[in-house]
């Protein structure tokens, strides 16, 4: 690991401008990401500025009738939530399906959404990864690529952002409220946070630098049924091949969104209004643009079949 | 480089006794444990937060002490496998591991106990599962429960069905009623 300076911020603001301010400068806070990726000198941060002391983790109730999730809560806390496992299950089941006990209870809602992705070329800093040092090709291309990206894919990169909560929070279109070093504050939807890949892979979000998340915002509640159905190697503790989050209402119409599958949470809104046609209609809608690798291709139909299998338990 | 590594004084207390350390500021809770307080049951397996074989409780909460940084443990409690229990006074997890034989090697075992000591914790809490079946109940203390939370743990020796039979005693819970049961009637997935 490269040596770093440290320093425990006191307020939003001047955590964002501590980080402004240092070139090399980067946030932490539950760190169970950036310290795996700063081990392996993957990430290099000379100042790391810890937001703990922020106070940024509470849920509170909007005047809109939904949810601020600070950005701090853990992810145990926010599956944890009486008012999230009520009203938003889909949220509570996706982060529960996600990692291990203990990195749930160090993980936090705003570090959540900033991972990395798990592409093992992304990791080997022996390969070409265009994400990790733009410029020098992508070895996963034509490499092992079954647990890579299928759709949103470009010719520099295949990577897929590993999040399951993000793809909940794409279904339930939270928004991402952030503050800079000068303390204005934006909103941006979940659905325009990430970043496809182009020719820029290693620019991941539309975050700028010294930008801090300070809260997830929830809208009012949807109803319907909650889903969240993840395929992976095995029963825990694995990432996912192909997830689906869905809310679904009694008479088959809904919304849904796919993990494991791309670079961003995979939501497509004319899929979803084609959600009483089957899976296959939304699914051919959903993954029109799809560019599997001879590896993955399995990737589509296994999506088709797990929304199937959603929309068959709506059912019974 | 002639420059030296920053440094940083971190105060926290370790098993109930205040330590004050000075410490590179790379280093994580999981080296200042074993290279600085000089507590060695916390094991390092993967350093990358995948095996649990290094996982404490900071706060009565357990993580992998891998995957933090000594630095931002200030003011923190933490409890390591030597703050459970001593070999004159063994916590009830580890009487249990002994008597059920929840373990091989032993090299993971001082995460699994801390691991399951919070485990239990976690189910009385209501913290949800994915194996739960409704989230927005209450989930049970159920072997299938158990099994399920402690995925971030593994055992290479394979000790897994012992530990979830130590677990299960210190539960109050049968096995044969709930996993095996389950998985008779169907309701455990292969």
């Amino acid at each position: 690991m490269k040596a770093f300076t440290y320093e425990r911020a006191k307020t939003p603001a001047a955590a964002a401008a501590a980080v402004a301010g240092h070139k090399g400068g980067k946030f932490i806070a539950g760190g169970t990401n950036l310290l795996d990726l700063m081990k392996l000198e993957i990430e290099t941060p000379t100042h790391l500025v810890d937001v703990q002391d922020l106070g940024l983790d509470k849920i509170e109730e909007t005047a809109e009738g939904g949810l601020r999730i600070g950005t701090l809560v853990s992810n145990t806390a926010l599956a944890a939530d009486a008012r999230v496992r009520r009203d938003y299950g889909v949220l509570t089941r996706a982060i529960v399906a996600g990692a291990s006990g203990q990195l749930r209870n160090k993980a936090t809602t705003g570090g959540n959404l900033l991972q990395r992705t798990r592409c093992p070329y992304f990791y080997d800093t022996n390969q070409a990864c265009n994400k990790r040092k733009p410029g020098s090709g992508c070895a996963a291309i034509g490499g092992f690529s079954r647990q890579l990206g299928v759709i949103g894919t470009s010719d520099a990169c295949i990577a897929t952002h590993p999040s399951d909560m993000a793809i909940a929070l794409r279904v339930l279109d939270a928004a991402v409220e952030t503050v800079d070093a000068s303390g204005a504050t934006r909103s941006v939807p979940i659905g325009e946070f990430h970043r496809l890949p182009g020719d820029t892979p290693h620019v991941e979000n539309v975050l700028q630098r010294g930008e801090l998340i300070t809260s997830v915002t929830l809208p009012k509640p949807l109803g319907g049924r909650h889903f969240y159905h993840k395929v992976r190697d095995r029963a825990s503790y694995a990432f996912a091949l192909v997830s689906v989050a869905a809310v679904l209402n009694e008479d088959g119409s809904g919304r849904v969104a796919f993990g494991g599958v791309a670079p961003k949470p995979w939501r497509v809104e004319a899929a979803d209004a084609k959600m009483r046609s089957g899976a296959s209609a939304v699914a051919r809608t959903a993954f029109a643009d799809a560019r599997p690798t001879h590896e993955n291709a399995f990737k589509v139909t296994l999506a088709e079949r797990t929304l199937a299998a959603v929309m068959q338990e709506n059912r019974a | 480089m002639t420059d030296q590594p920053p440094k940083m004084a971190v105060t926290f207390k370790i098993n109930g006794k205040a330590q004050a350390l000075m410490l590179d500021t790379r280093t994580t809770l999981l080296d200042a444990l074993r290279d600085h307080v000089g507590l060695m049951g916390t094991k390092k397996g993967c350093d990358h937060g995948q095996c649990g074989a290094c996982t404490v409780l900071v706060n009565g909460t357990r993580i992998n002490s891998c995957l933090s940084l000594a630095v931002m443990h200030e003011g923190d409690a933490v409890t390591t496998i030597e703050g459970l229990g001593t070999p004159e006074d063994l916590h009830p997890m580890q009487a249990a591991f002994v008597k059920h034989d929840g373990f091989q090697c032993g090299y993971c075992t001082p995460g699994q106990i801390c691991s399951a000591v919070a485990v239990l914790e976690e189910i009385k809490a209501g913290i949800p599962s994915h194996v739960q079946g409704d989230v927005s109940g209450t989930p049970e203390m159920t072997v299938l429960e158990m099994r399920e939370r402690m995925s971030g743990n593994i055992c290479r020796c394979g000790a897994y069905s012992n530990i979830a039979e130590a677990m299960a005693e210190v539960a109050g819970v049968r096995i044969a009623e709930t996993h095996e049961a389950k998985m008779r009637d169907g309701e455990v997935r292969a």
